[in-house]
C-alpha cells in the first residue's frame, strides 16, 4: 500500500443471536433444515398477523451493550425499514432506528504479542429480524425463496470508524466474536453465516485531520474475506486520487471469488427506507434492575482474560489468545492449572494436541470426557518422567474420548516410562553392540549420532525407557 | 316477526326455550338473502353449507343439554378484511382476490368459541379505504333503506347485511369511522372498541395504530352481546389490553340521570347538515330530560383532526400494504420483465385507485425530506387531540356529536372528489386517533326517510358507560331494529 496514505475502516456487524425462538414468532431459532419448513404465517408476514416480542433477544442485546461499555436505552422502540425485496415478506424489516437499545461504548482490541491493545469505538448495537435466502439454481429458471431464515434475531453492532488496517478490523472483529462467544449469545458459525460484515472503507493522505469519502461494501461473508476486500479497496481508493480523480459515496459489492468489487449503486440511488415507529409493537421498557442484573452476570471478557493470562502465568501473548479464543478452552486451561499443572504445558496441550484432534473429529471441548483433573494428571505425569512426552499424545487422545483416567491408559497401554537406571543401561548397551557405525561415528567427533542412538533406545524399549536418561547413560557409556 | 327480523336477544332467548333452532334462524336468513342479496350486494362470499353445518352442530350441542353462550347459533355476518381459515378472504381487492388464509383471526375464532354461525364474508371499500363501500374490486354495495344511495363505508356491507336482514349480527373495523358512519348511513347500531380492546391478529391490517374489530347489531344490546364475545386480550396482540371486560349486555339499564354529557361545538359547524343537526340536538334534549347534565365544550384541534388522520393512516397504509408484491400470495401480473417489474406491474394491476392514493399519499408523508413536516408533524398532534380529549373527560363522562355530516348519499355522487369524500369521515376520525371508544345509534330520519345517527364517545375502556346511554335513548326511541322492506 501507499505509505503515504492512510486507511479508515468502520464495521456494520450483524450476529444471529442463539435465542431458543425466533424473535417475533414462535418458530424455533436454528439453521438449516428442508427448505420453507421452519416458518409461520407471522414470520412469513401475512396478513393480517403480528409480531410479538422475544424478550431473550432483548437481553441478549443488553448483554453485549454491557460488554461493550454502552449506555443502555432500557426505554426505546422498533422501527420499520421499508424495502421491496423477494426475501423480505412484509417488505418491511423490524429494527431499530433513532433510539437503539445500546449505544456509545467500546471494546479494547489486542494488536499484537506484546499484548497493547487499542480502543475501537461502537457507535450503537441494535436488535433486529433476519430476512430470508434467494435460491438460485440450474434446475429451475427463476430465483425461489427460502423463509426459514425469516424472523431470526440478530443485533448489528456499528463500530466507530477507528480501525486504521485490515489487520485492525480482523483483530476488532476477532474480539468481537469472541465476546458473542462468551457471553453465549450467538454461535457464531461463520460457515453458517451467523456474523455478515458489511465495511466502510475511506482513505486519506497521512496527517490529514478530515475523512476521505467512505465507501460501504456489502456480501463480505467471512473474516479473512473482510481483510482481502479492505485491502482491495482502499488501493482502488488510492489508485483513483492519485489519478486526480475523486471517490464517490456509494455502495459495492465484494466478489470474493475474483477478488473484486463492483459498484451496486451510488449515492443518488440510495434507497429511502421511510422509517417510522412499528406501531404492531408497544415501547420496549427494561427494568432498571433487570438491566443491573445482566450486567452482574457478565463473565470475564475474552480480551481482558487474554491479557490477565499473559501477566498471571507468564504466557507469551500467541498461547493466551488462542486459550481465550474458545471460552471453554480458557475455562479448562485456568481450572487444570489450579490443579498445580505447569501452566505452559498445560496451553501446549490444549492449544495443540487437543485442538488438533477436535478439528479432525469436528469437536467443541464439551463434547468430549476431557476434565482437569486428568489433564493436570497427564501433565504432570510427564514432568516427573513417569510417561514420555510421545506417550502423552496417545493419554490426551484416551482421556478425551474415552473418558479413562490417565492411571488406566497407562497401565493398559503400558505406556509407563522406565527410569531404573539399571534396565535402561542393558538396552543402551545393546543398542551400542547393535549399532558399531554409530558408536564409531561418535568416536570420530560426530556426536549428533546420539540423538539416534536415543531414538533407537526408545525403539528397543518400546517407547518406555526415559530419554533423558537415556541420553546420560549412552554418554557415559560411549565417553567411558 | 320472521325470524331473520328479530334481534339476536330474542333468538338467543327462544333457542334457550327451545322454540326455534337455529337450523331454521339460518335458514330464514339465508332466504332472505335469496330475496334481496341481487338488490343489496351485502356479501363478498356467502358460506350458505358450512353454516348450515355450523347450525346444525349447535343445535345438536344444544339437544344433548349443553349450556351454550349467548351467541351460540346466532347468524353473524364478517367482514371480508378479518381472516377466517379456508374461507376466502379477498379485502375487496383484486389483489386478494384469490386469497384463503391458513389461520383465522383472534375475534373471529372468538366467534366461533362462542358458537355463532359464519353466514359469510362482506364487502367493503377496498382494504377499508373509503366511506362508501363504492371503492370494492368486487361490486358496490346499495342501502336497504335507499337503493340509489351508498350503504357507507367501509365496512358498508356489514351495516348493510344487518339492516337488510341478511345477518343478525356482523362484524367490521373502524379505522376512521368505518364501523360507526355506515351505522348511521343504514340506520344501526355499530361500535368502535377503545384500541386494544379487541385484538387485531388476522385483521388485515390499513393502519396498524388506528384500526380496530368492532360489532354491528340492530340495537344496542345486540351490539353489546357481540362486543362482550370479542373482546379481551390476546397474547398474538402486543398492543391488546391485558385486562377482563364485563358482561355488557347484563350492564344495561342503567339509566342516564346525572350523567355528564359535552356537546362540543366544533362538530355543530357549517359542515353537518341541517337536518342531522336537528336530529342529534333533538337527542340531546331526550338525554337532559332524563336527567343528564348537558354542556358545551370544546376540542380546539378537531380542524386538524382529518389532515392529522390521513397522514398517518396512510403512511401506516403504504408500509402494511407493500407486502402485496405479487412474489407470495394472491394477485400476480401474467407478464413481467424482470423483479422491479414484477412489483409495479402486480400492484398497478392488483389495487385500486383509492388505495394507489393512498399508498402514494402515505409514501410521501413518510420520505426523507417531508417526514418532519408530515408525518412527525401529525404525530405531534395526535398528542395534542389526545390531550383535549383527556382535559374534556374531566368534566363530561360521554361526549355527543353527530355520527355522519348528511345522510347516505347517492351511489357515484362523491367518487370523483375524493376530498369530499374524506370529508364524510370528519366526525369520527378523532375517535380513533385518539384511541377511543365510541358507539353510533340511530336518532331519527332526515328527507326521504333516510336514517341519521348520532356518536357516543367516552374515555379508554368505557363501553359499558357507553352502551348504557345508547341503550337508554333507544328506549326512549321507542326501540330500534326495525328491517325495512327493500327494494
Amino acid at each position: 500500500m501507499n505509505e503515504a496514505y492512510e486507511v479508515i475502516v468502520g464495521l456494520e456487524t450483524h450476529a444471529e443471536l442463539n435465542t431458543e425462538t425466533k424473535i417475533y414468532c414462535s418458530c424455533k431459532n436454528e439453521f438449516g433444515g428442508l427448505v420453507n419448513s421452519n416458518c409461520c404465517p407471522i414470520c412469513t408476514g401475512m396478513p393480517g398477523t403480528l409480531p410479538t416480542l422475544n424478550a431473550e433477544v432483548v437481553n441478549s442485546a443488553i448483554k453485549m451493550g454491557h460488554a461493550c461499555a454502552c449506555t443502555i436505552h432500557n426505554v426505546c422502540k422498533q422501527d420499520r425499514k421499508n424495502y421491496f425485496y423477494p426475501d423480505l415478506p412484509k417488505a418491511y424489516q423490524i429494527s431499530q432506528f433513532d433510539v437503539p437499545l445500546c449505544e456509545g461504548g467500546y471494546v479494547d482490541v489486542i494488536l499484537d504479542e506484546t499484548g497493547a491493545t487499542k480502543r475501537i469505538g461502537i457507535t450503537r448495537i441494535h436488535i433486529e429480524e433476519d430476512a430470508g435466502k434467494l435460491i438460485h439454481g440450474d434446475t429451475f429458471s427463476g430465483s425461489l425463496v427460502d423463509f426459514n431464515r425469516c424472523g431470526v434475531p440478530l443485533i448489528e453492532i456499528v463500530s466507530e470508524p477507528d480501525m486504521r488496517s485490515s489487520a485492525e478490523a480482523k483483530a476488532y472483529l476477532d474480539t468481537i466474536k469472541a465476546i458473542l462467544q462468551y457471553l453465549d449469545i450467538s454461535d457464531c458459525k461463520m460457515q453458517e453465516g451467523s456474523i455478515r460484515c458489511d465495511v466502510n472503507v475511506s482513505v486519506r493522505k497521512r496527517g490529514d485531520p478530515n475523512f476521505g469519502t467512505r465507501v460501504e461494501m456489502k456480501n463480505v461473508n467471512s473474516f479473512s474475506a473482510v481483510t482481502r476486500a479492505i485491502d482491495y479497496e482502499a488501493a482502488r481508493q488510492i489508485a483513483v486520487l492519485e489519478a486526480g480523480g475523486e471517490i464517490h459515496q456509494e455502495t459495492r459489492r465484494w466478489d470474493d471469488l475474483k477478488g473484486e468489487n463492483v459498484l451496486l449503486r451510488s449515492k443518488e440511488d440510495a434507497q429511502d427506507y421511510r422509517y417510522f415507529p412499528e406501531p404492531d409493537l408497544l415501547t420496549i421498557v427494561v427494568p432498571e434492575e433487570q438491566v443491573e442484573a445482566l450486567r452482574a452476570g457478565l463473565p470475564e471478557l475474552p480480551n481482558v482474560r487474554c491479557k490477565r493470562l499473559m501477566q498471571e502465568h507468564g504466557l507469551p501473548y500467541f498461547d493466551a489468545n488462542l486459550l481465550v479464543e474458545n471460552r471453554d478452552r480458557g475455562d479448562l486451561f485456568e481450572e487444570t492449572v489450579a490443579l498445580g499443572a505447569p501452566a505452559k504445558a498445560v496451553a501446549n496441550w490444549l492449544n495443540g494436541d487437543a485442538a488438533r484432534l477436535l478439528g479432525e473429529r469436528n469437536l467443541t471441548l464439551a463434547e468430549t470426557k476431557l476434565t482437569a483433573k486428568e489433564l493436570a494428571a497427564m501433565v504432570n505425569a510427564i514432568e516427573r518422567k513417569d510417561i514420555s512426552n510421545t506417550a502423552g499424545k496417545t493419554v490426551i487422545e484416551e482421556i478425551m474420548f474415552t473418558g479413562k483416567t490417565v492411571d488406566a491408559v497407562i497401565a493398559e497401554k503400558g505406556l509407563a516410562q522406565i527410569s531404573d537406571a539399571a534396565a535402561l543401561t542393558a538396552t543402551a548397551q545393546e543398542v551400542l553392540a547393535a549399532n558399531e557405525k554409530a558408536v564409531a561415528d561418535f568416536q570420530n567427533g560426530k556426536t549428533n549420532v546420539l540423538g539416534f542412538l536415543v531414538g533407537q533406545c526408545m525403539r528397543a524399549s518400546r517407547g518406555q525407557g526415559n530419554p533423558a536418561l537415556f541420553r546420560e547413560i549412552l554418554e557415559g557409556l560411549l565417553k567411558g | 316477526m320472521e325470524l331473520y327480523a328479530m334481534t339476536a336477544a330474542a333468538l338467543s332467548a327462544a333457542m334457550r326455550r327451545g322454540e326455534v333452532s337455529s337450523a331454521e334462524i339460518t335458514q330464514s336468513v339465508f332466504d332472505r338473502i335469496r330475496a334481496v342479496e341481487d338488490k343489496v350486494g351485502a356479501y363478498v362470499t356467502l358460506c350458505e353449507e358450512e353454516a348450515m353445518a355450523q347450525a346444525a352442530a349447535i343445535d345438536a350441542r344444544r339437544r344433548a343439554g349443553e349450556a351454550l353462550p349467548p351467541l351460540a347459533g346466532i347468524p353473524v355476518a364478517v367482514k371480508d378484511n378479518i381472516c377466517t381459515e379456508g374461507v376466502r378472504t379477498t379485502c375487496a381487492s383484486k389483489i386478494l382476490g384469490n386469497f384463503v388464509p391458513p389461520y383465522s383471526a383472534a375475534a373471529y375464532e372468538k366467534l366461533v368459541a362462542a358458537g355463532a354461525v359464519m353466514t359469510g364474508k362482506t364487502n367493503m371499500d377496498e382494504f377499508a379505504m373509503g366511506s362508501s363501500c363504492e371503492n370494492s374490486a368486487m361490486h358496490p354495495t346499495c342501502n336497504p333503506r335507499d337503493l340509489s344511495r351508498v350503504p357507507g363505508g367501509s365496512s358498508g356491507g356489514s351495516a348493510a347485511a344487518v339492516a337488510a336482514g341478511e345477518a343478525i349480527l356482523a362484524l367490521g373495523s373502524d379505522t376512521g369511522g368505518s364501523i360507526r358512519q355506515p351505522a348511521s348511513l343504514c340506520g344501526v347500531v355499530g361500535l368502535k372498541p377503545t384500541y386494544g380492546a379487541v385484538s387485531r391478529y388476522g385483521l388485515v391490517a390499513f393502519a396498524s395504530s388506528l384500526d380496530q374489530i368492532g360489532p354491528f347489531g340492530r340495537t344496542v344490546e345486540d351490539t353489546a352481546m357481540l362486543l362482550s364475545a370479542i373482546c379481551g386480550p390476546d397474547a398474538h396482540d402486543a398492543t391488546s389490553a391485558r385486562r377482563e371486560y364485563p358482561d355488557f349486555a347484563a350492564g344495561l339499564g342503567r339509566g342516564v340521570k346525572g350523567l355528564r354529557i359535552g356537546l362540543p361545538r366544533e362538530y355543530f359547524g357549517p359542515g353537518i347538515s341541517d337536518e342531522v343537526r336537528a336530529s342529534v340536538m333533538a337527542a340531546v334534549e331526550a338525554f337532559r330530560a332524563e336527567g343528564a347534565q348537558v354542556r358545551e365544550i370544546s376540542l380546539p384541534s378537531t380542524d386538524a383532526a382529518l389532515s392529522v388522520y390521513y397522514i398517518i393512516a396512510c403512511a401506516e397504509a403504504s408500509s402494511n400494504l407493500a407486502r402485496f408484491d405479487g412474489v407470495k400470495y394472491g394477485y400476480r401480473a401474467a407478464q413481467y420483465e424482470n423483479l422491479t417489474d414484477l412489483y409495479e406491474r402486480t400492484r398497478s394491476e392488483g389495487f385500486g385507485d383509492e388505495v394507489k392514493r393512498r399508498i402514494m399519499l402515505g409514501t410521501m408523508v413518510l420520505s426523507t425530506g417531508y417526514s418532519d413536516a408530515f408525518y412527525k408533524r401529525a404525530k405531534r398532534m395526535q398528542g395534542r387531540i389526545r390531550a383535549e380529549f383527556a382535559e374534556a373527560f374531566e368534566t363530561c363522562d360521554l361526549i355527543l356529536t353527530p355520527t355522519s355530516p348528511t345522510t347516505a348519499f347517492r351511489l357515484g355522487e362523491h367518487v370523483d372528489d375524493p376530498i369530499r369524500m374524506y370529508a364524510s369521515d370528519v366526525c369520527t376520525v378523532t375517535v380513533n386517533i385518539a384511541s377511543l371508544p365510541a358507539i353510533s345509534i340511530p336518532c331519527g330520519t332526515g328527507d326521504g326517510g333516510l336514517p341519521i345517527g348520532l356518536q357516543l364517545i367516552g374515555p379508554r375502556f368505557s363501553e359499558a358507560l357507553l352502551l348504557n346511554a345508547a341503550d337508554h335513548y333507544e328506549k326512549l326511541a321507542g326501540g330500534f331494529g326495525a328491517v325495512p322492506a327493500v327494494g
